[in-house]
């Protein structure tokens, strides 16, 4: 039996579950831990300059590989500032392991230095939480927590350890357990075949069929089986924002993103829609707009993991627990058994139909000569990027203008924070996904807002040289807060422009990186070309984009799903 | 509706308010609350009892039951139970005549005294919330209540039925 310290179990832990990044800070509670860091190269350790930051990196690294991503940080504040994190991967159910270092078990309770309550402060935003009494608990409890995080529904995980039990100086056995299996908690994967034959009926009996695709479907990595379910079926398939890229938004059967910005045909279908099937999804309020009012025809089958999520929010007639990839292929092995010649024919109305609603391009808009409108910067950014990169976002407007106009044909591509909608997201994101993918291009588009939320982690950017693009939509307002004043309160802005805007290019040049500004639309081409040219360092676009555009379509409040305002001026 | 929860959990710090924190995160009120370990000291179990009507109450199941430490969760009221909570409470009698109508009382509604000092009589009495209600408001009427405390309910499905592990 290896016999060890508790600080060199949590690294042997580490690497016993596969971890090879570990994003921290350290400080009093956690200096054992990075002693024991401090003598091995398998766990690689990335100092970030803010613990929220690492936490969003944990959560890019995640979202863009389906592993877990892993935090350190020390007790008290290096806790507390990883919250914000943990909620924002709890609400889009990311797999995350938090390792906060607490107060020595002694002094629990005394209010000692930096003590906060840290598994009674994450509670409401974890999926469980481990306070770790024993050195020797410590492999057990790491490894039950990484179970937890990647298994059923995933989402963060807080292990808290006291810094009396990873003291260097004490020697005690090493056990990796070989099964972490729990008597309390056994996931459902495979849905029940009575409910999967419903579901094949209903499919089958629709004319009017919509696939309603979430971020579940990504998470399961279903995306070849729900490609193939709508070949089959001929059905059109529309997407959350958590979705995209589970199903390629360059297919022809995809109508858009659904909800509050979603496309016209999107929102259009799901209202008309004879049934509705939903995979990995939950039915948020940012996409049912009036519960009452929402898709009154249409026959809903809900495949979720998680069953509190099924008929949560809308009522659904077949409910179905499993994980997507799962349930998707048992109603394969169902269609298999059926002559599915006839669903070209019996869709073809269904089709006309949205065909119409397509063709009032909604998502037009109209460039002048000198001033960048930024849906232009989008879809210039996915000409120069060949529609390959891997987008993480910020929020705002700039965050609806790149889902809407940076067609994702992959899953994993499309980093945001959808649930929580948390600003400062985007740039940690980034570099969570550079960390897990060296190669693949890694960009940011963000507000002038947004980014000023963590643009500390400039400074980690260089220390590791990440050469991710930053583009950034400078409107010099909160956008999306303006939009809302412009709308609802009669265009009073309160506290929604900023008019101590630094600048940013000479920024990112005293953090060691290269800043481009972009004033005009005729620059806009060169600079992009200027940007991804530089391959090897991190460049940061300041674009000025029109202060006053809007994001349209957007839906109307108390409205149904398809009641939508298309422009300032036009409705549905 | 007044609703019955069971809840069987693993008896291990922070599930209890794992538990509590689903309520109070999702605004689902508790009206009482009743645990203790099984006859498998790893094991807790939890009645609940709450006020709410069938979608909350599914709501409150599911929640409950995706809590880690959560083996199985049940409505008792869907069923065919039994229900049963404790109250011990303590009343001044300063006459004759009051002690002799507590005393009748403490008869008529099976209740036990299990103190007695000169002018107090500390009582024991079981059964469903309603009866204890009443009870308590009985000794109200022939005796000053000192103090009074209450388990909460807790309670078990009729028959075979049964929350296992
Ligand atoms: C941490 C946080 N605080 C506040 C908000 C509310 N909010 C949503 S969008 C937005 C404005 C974002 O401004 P910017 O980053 O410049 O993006 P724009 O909308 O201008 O494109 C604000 C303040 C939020 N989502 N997150
Ligand atoms: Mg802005």
């Amino acid at each position: 039996m290896r016999m060890m310290s508790g600080a060199a179990m949590v690294v042997e832990a580490l690497k016993d579950v596969g971890v090879t990044h570990l994003f921290g800070y350290p400080g009093g509670a956690v200096l054992d831990i990075y002693d024991a860091l401090f003598a091995q190269d398998v766990v690689k350790h990335i100092l970030v300059r803010h613990e929220q930051g690492a936490s969003h990196m944990a959560d890019g690294y995640a979202r863009a590989t389906g592993k877990t991503g892993t935090v350190l940080v020390t007790s008290g504040p290096g806790a507390t500032n990883t919250l914000t994190g943990i909620a924002t991967a709890y609400m889009d159910s990311i797999p995350m392991v938090v390792l906060s270092g607490q107060v020595p078990s002694m002094h629990i309770g005394e209010d000692a230095f930096q003590e906060t309550d840290m598994v009674g402060c994450s509670r409401p935003v974890v999926k469980h939480s481990f306070l770790v009494k024993r050195a020797v608990d410590i492999p057990k409890a790491i490894a039950q927590a990484y179970y937890i995080a990647n298994s059923g529904r995933p989402g963060p995980v807080v292990v808290d350890l006291p810094k009396d039990i990873v003291n260097v100086q004490d020697s005690h056995p090493y056990v990796f357990p070989d099964d972490v299996t729990m008597r309390s908690y056994n996931p459902t994967l495979k849905g029940h075949n009575k409910q999967i034959k419903k579901a094949v009926a209903c499919l089958l009996k629709a004319k009017r069929p919509v696939l309603y695709v979430g971020g579940g479907s990504i998470a399961s990595e279903a995306s070849e089986v729900i490609t193939y379910l709508a070949e089959r079926l001929g059905a059109p398939v529309t997407s959350t924002l958590m979705g995209l890229g589970a199903f390629s938004s360059v297919h022809k059967q995809f109508v858009g993103m659904l909800g509050m910005h979603g496309t016209l045909e999107a929102n259009k279908s799901m209202h008309n829609a004879d049934c509705i099937i939903s995979l990995g999804a939950r039915f948020d309020d940012r996409v049912t707009n009036n519960v009452e009012k929402f898709c009154p025809h249409a026959d809903i089958i809900h495949v979720d993991i998680d069953p509190a999520s099924i008929s949560k929010i809308v009522n659904a007639h077949v409910p179905v627990v499993g994980s997507v990839k799962t349930v998707v292929n048992q109603i394969h092995a169902v269609l298999d058994e059926h002559d599915l010649s006839g669903q070209e024919e019996k869709l073809a109305d269904w089709w006309e139909q949205i065909n119409d609603w397509r063709a009032r391009k909604c998502l037009d808009y109209v460039q002048g000569d000198t001033v960048i409108k930024p849906q232009k910067v989008i879809q210039a950014l996915y000409e120069h990027t060949n529609g390959e990169a891997y987008v993480s976002s910020d929020v705002g407007q700039h965050q609806m203008f790149a889902a809407l106009y940076y067609p994702f044909a992959k899953p994993r591509r499309w980093i945001n924070s959808g649930g929580l909608g948390t600003m400062g997201f985007g740039l940690p994101a980034a570099m969570g996904v550079q960390f897990a993918l060296p190669d693949a291009c890694s960009v940011v588009v963000t507000g002038d807002g947004s980014i000023q939320m963590n643009i500390q982690e400039l400074s980690t950017c260089l220390q590791y040289n990440l050469p991710i693009k930053i583009i950034s939509l400078n409107n010099r307002a909160l956008g999306m807060v303006r939009q809302w004043q412009d709308m609802n309160y009669k265009g009073r802005h309160s506290h929604s422009y900023m008019d101590s805007m630094p600048d940013f290019v000479k920024l990112a040049e005293a953090y060691g990186h290269v800043g481009i500004k972009v004033d005009t639309l005729d620059q806009l081409d060169d600079a992009m070309k200027r940007c991804f040219a530089e391959k090897e360092r991190l460049v940061f676009m300041d674009i000025a984009v029109d202060q006053n555009e809007h994001v349209y379509p957007m839906q109307i409040k108390y409205g149904a799903m398809d009641d939508m305002r298309l422009s300032k001026t036009e409705r549905t | 509706m007044r609703r019955i929860i069971s809840v069987l959990m693993e008896n291990a710090p922070g599930s209890l308010s794992r538990i509590m924190g689903v309520f109070s995160q999702r605004g689902y009120n508790v009206d009482s609350l009743c645990v203790a370990p099984t006859a498998d000291q790893s094991l807790s179990r939890l009645t609940i009892i709450t006020e709410a009507d069938d979608k909350v109450t599914e709501q409150i199941t599911k929640q409950v039951n995706k809590l880690i430490d959560v083996l199985r969760v049940a409505e008792l009221t869907d069923s065919a139970h039994v229900e049963r909570e404790l109250m011990l409470i303590k009343v001044s009698t300063l006459t004759e005549v009051a002690r002799a109508e507590v005393k009748r009382n403490v008869d008529i509604f099976r209740a036990r005294i299990l103190d007695v000092t000169s002018q107090h009589y500390t009582i024991e009495v079981t059964g469903t919330s309603d009866k204890l209600s009443a009870f308590s408001d009985v000794m109200a009427q022939c005796a000053e209540i000192t103090e009074s405390a209450r388990t909460g309910v807790c309670g078990l499905s009729r028959g075979d039925r049964a929350l296992r592990p």
